[in-house]
């Protein structure tokens, strides 16, 4: 019910503070002042969470869930759900390790490893555009056949392959004081940020999960939007997986399990919503980012390390109900 | 006559917009009252303090019966005996009639289960009284548009609805469903409820109602009896403007050279409505406006959705002489076909991207070198059209989903014809839209084919079909049955053509 009788368009400019103000608007703002908010307290209460050295840590602690949260906002924002990522982080950590085993050099153990994340990527895509599936059941079997396999692989033992030296560095390296980890998690935030905001491909990502039918009939082709998006979620899943075993030097049988939780709630923190439609790269890297300030901060303070998850959990309905309202606030009428 | 219902001096302020200012309404029991106006005039927000949706500003009254009342939420408003029907339907398809009917206040037996056999009975006992011929057991996803509304209005009956409020009810009816609620509505009335009758169509107005209130800009600006207001003056209340102003001269731009040419097309299997459509052949010339006519269930949705590739046909599809396959619409897009859906929201629009977004959809890669979109010149070409097509928004940068059903309907042809098409279809163009903003784009319309696009308009507004059309093929139950040219296009002929 907006009467908006103004015929000419506005041109929006003006100095700094007018884009400031407009900062407001961005849903990314919002978590980012949770984060900081959250993180001040947080340094009020003990000195040793404004340290180089911890932040570091943290950054480090969170990077993989980051990571893996860039792929799955992607997802979420064409309507869909990738239940699968742990997994395929896994068998990618796994593929590597067993490629190092094999005497593989590095590059072409990376290489198996992300091919591994590709070919996992491929197989929910194609289900879901190509049989129809629905993204949940799809990702939740190739999730449930990706621990199968890890298990059968290992038979539950870790693979602990001897690896060169160049290839820790992805994992225990640093650029000055950043964890190589954290750069990895800052470039590809940034890269995928652009594409999403900047490219065509971003915009027919969010065009789908807007309204799938109205971007179909536009001339988007909307299943192979989807499909990219599912190979993309999987094969950067995998980059973590990699990384997570750069770091250890040992593939677990277990690695990755229960990740995909981390994962969604990193994304939807971030202010993506699971309708479709709504969402941002740069969301889900601070909302993961949130996560993992908190659970510093729990560690820290000498909370009973259980009630992290529970705390978690919190700011996870939290964040999203303040979202929810703020629409509905902003949104009303109609 | 009594009084039933009274507003008085009612102000309802929005964030920087006046969307009622000191209207007053007075409606009388057992009264069929249409309510008029051009969209964005204030009718629903009307309806909505009416029902208690939204709150009216401090200074007015409702009095129901005499007494004033605060109407906290809808279902207080229930209680008092007012229900609403909106235009998009509120019934749950997986459940029966009986079950719909009785919705939220299920009649149990005395251990706490569902008692099914009465609710089954009450129903059938409502649905009798009304004579709706519609079994209580039937699941409501199988019944017709025309059946869902009965259903919706046995509900109201059975709520014991003293005023029933029609929010645009006839907008997807078929023109025999159509007068089976004219015939309800006259029924009601007879029973000494009172009817609020919004609607775009005025012959419906017309023919059914007691009294007209005509708003606009938020203001009564007319009430009368329906017998001292004629066409001519109402359409001048509702937009200030003669009609003769609002409806151009009609000119041909048509050549005779075939652009598309269509032979036998049929639908592989009937839809799920049961729609079917066999050996439908037609000609469209460059230049041309070519309208397409029929009951809702003819089958023009059908035959549309087929050339634009988003439904499977069998039958020949030529585009200026060689024959093409289309099997999805981004081939179609590519031949350079464009389809303004019917319904804006659920097909045309993404509703949470801006006109800006929306806008380019159809014809990003214009804006784009190696997949980077050039923000600038996208931008730049929507101001264009918005300029050029008389769109009202603050700017490129707001959500289609705060625009008017009118100016979204222009933003959905803005995007087609940015696209630079040889051939538009558009589907029910004035759908739900007010009759300024339906001369708009049927001026609109008219220009485009004047620059040499041909247009295909599928309408089920036979006056508008015969207004802008060149020529006009008539479907019936899936066939062509009748193809005719301007001068023979007369409402009786048509409709003779569309009905056997």
């Amino acid at each position: 019910m907006s009467k908006t009788d103004t015929m000419e368009v506005v041109e929006r400019r003006g100095g700094i503070l007018v884009h400031v103000a407009e900062l407001r608007h961005v849903r990314e703002f919002n978590v980012l002042l949770a984060l900081l908010l959250v993180g001040f307290l947080i340094s009020l209460a003990t000195p040793y969470f404004l340290t180089t050295n911890n932040l570091m840590g943290v950054f480090r602690a969170f990077s993989l869930t980051a990571i893996m949260s860039i792929g799955m906002v992607m997802v979420i924002i064409t309507g869909g759900i990738d239940l699968s990522v742990g997994s395929a982080m896994g068998l990618a950590s796994l593929v590597t390790a067993l490629a190092f085993e094999a005497g593989f050099p590095t590059g072409a153990a990376i290489s198996a490893g992300l091919a591994t994340g590709l070919v996992f990527g491929l197989t929910n895509g194609l289900l879901i555009t190509a049989i129809g599936l629905p993204p949940f059941i799809a990702t939740l079997g190739t999730l449930s056949i990706g621990r199968g396999l890890m298990y059968m692989i290992t038979h539950g033992v870790p693979v602990t392959p001897e690896t060169p030296e160049i290839f820790s560095v992805l994992g225990q390296g640093y650029i000055g004081p950043v964890p190589v980890p954290v750069v990895i998690m800052l470039v590809l935030m940034i890269v995928f940020a652009v594409i999403m905001l900047r490219t065509r491909f971003g915009r027919h990502v969010y065009a789908t999960g807007g309204n799938e039918h109205a971007a179909r009939l536009s001339g988007v082709k909307v299943n192979r939007v989807k499909l990219t998006v599912y190979v993309l979620s999987s094969t950067i899943a995998s980059i973590a997986g990699i990384i997570g075993f750069s770091r250890y030097l040992s593939a677990e049988p277990a690695s990755g399990f229960g990740s995909e939780l981390d994962v969604i709630a990193a994304a939807a923190i971030g202010g993506a919503s699971l309708a479709g439609g709504v969402g941002s790269v740069t969301g889900a890297v601070i909302g993961a980012a949130l996560v993992g300030v908190i659970a510093n901060g729990v560690v820290l303070l000498n909370i009973n390390t259980y009630a992290q998850q529970a705390i978690t959990g919190g700011v996870i309905l939290i964040a999203v109900s303040l979202d929810v309202l703020r629409n509905r606030l902003s949104g009303g009428g109609n | 006559m009594s009084l039933f219902l009274e507003m008085h001096n009612i102000s309802k302020t929005f964030p920087g917009v006046k969307a009622l200012d000191h209207v007053d309404l007075k409606l009388n029991r057992g009264e069929v009252h249409a309510l008029a106006g051009e969209n964005g005039a204030g009718k629903s927000t009307l309806m909505k303090i009416m029902t208690g949706v939204y709150r009216a500003d401090p200074g007015g009254s409702i009095l129901v019966e005499g007494e004033e009342v605060t109407i906290h939420d809808p279902v207080h408003a229930r209680s008092l005996g007012i229900s609403i029907i909106y235009q998009e339907l509120a019934v749950v398809n997986n459940l029966t009639v009986a079950e719909n009917i009785f919705l939220a206040r299920e009649p149990r037996g005395p251990t706490g289960l569902l008692d099914t056999r009465k609710m089954k009975a009450d129903a059938r006992a409502v649905l009798e009284e009304l004579e709706m011929d519609i079994d209580p057991g039937a699941m409501v996803g199988r019944l017709s548009i025309g059946q869902k509304q009965m259903v919706e209005i046995a509900r109201a009956i059975s709520y014991e609805s003293k005023l029933l409020i029609m929010d645009e009810p006839t907008a997807s009816l078929s023109h025999h469903e159509t007068q089976t609620l004219m015939r309800m509505v006259k029924r009601l009335s007879g029973q000494g409820i009172g009817v609020v009758y919004i609607s775009h169509r005025l012959d419906e107005i017309f023919e059914i109602s007691d009294r007209i209130t005509v708003l606009r800009d938020g203001a009564t600006v007319d009430t009368q009896l329906i017998e001292n207001m004629t066409r001519d003056r109402l359409v001048l209340k509702m937009v200030d403007r003669e009609l003769s102003e609002l409806f151009g001269e009609h000119l041909s731009h048509a050549s005779d050279e075939v652009l598309l040419s269509v032979r036998d097309l049929s639908l592989k299997r009937p839809t799920t409505q049961g729609a079917r459509v066999s050996d439908v052949s037609f000609d469209l010339r460059k230049g041309e406006v070519l309208g397409f006519f029929g009951l809702v269930g003819a089958g023009r949705t059908e035959v549309m959705e087929m050339i634009f590739g988003s439904r499977p046909y069998s039958g020949e599809i030529t585009i200026e002489g060689k024959k093409v396959e289309i099997h999805d619409p981004s081939t179609a897009i590519d031949l350079g076909i464009g389809f303004v859906t019917e319904d804006r929201q659920g097909q045309g629009l993404v509703l949470g991207m801006n006109v800006r977004e929306n806008f380019s959809l159809t014809h990003l890669s214009d804006y784009c070198s190696f997949d980077f979109v050039r923000r600038r010149e996208e931008k730049a070409r929507c101001v264009d059209y918005i300029k050029s097509l008389a769109i009202k928004t603050p700017g490129t940068e707001e959500k289609v989903l705060n625009l008017s059903g009118g100016n979204q309907q222009k933003v959905v042809i803005a995007k087609w014809v940015a696209r630079r098409p040889r051939i538009l279809i558009v589907d029910e163009p004035t759908r739900g839209i007010d009759i300024g903003a339906k001369a708009e784009v049927h001026t609109l319309l008219n220009d485009l084919a004047a620059e040499g696009l041909s247009i295909i308009v599928v309408s089920s507004d036979l006056p508008e079909i015969l207004a802008i059309s060149d020529r006009v093929i008539v479907l019936r139950e899936g066939k062509v049955t009748g193809e005719l040219t301007r001068s023979e296009a007369t409402q009786e002929a048509v409709m003779h053509a569309a009905t056997g």
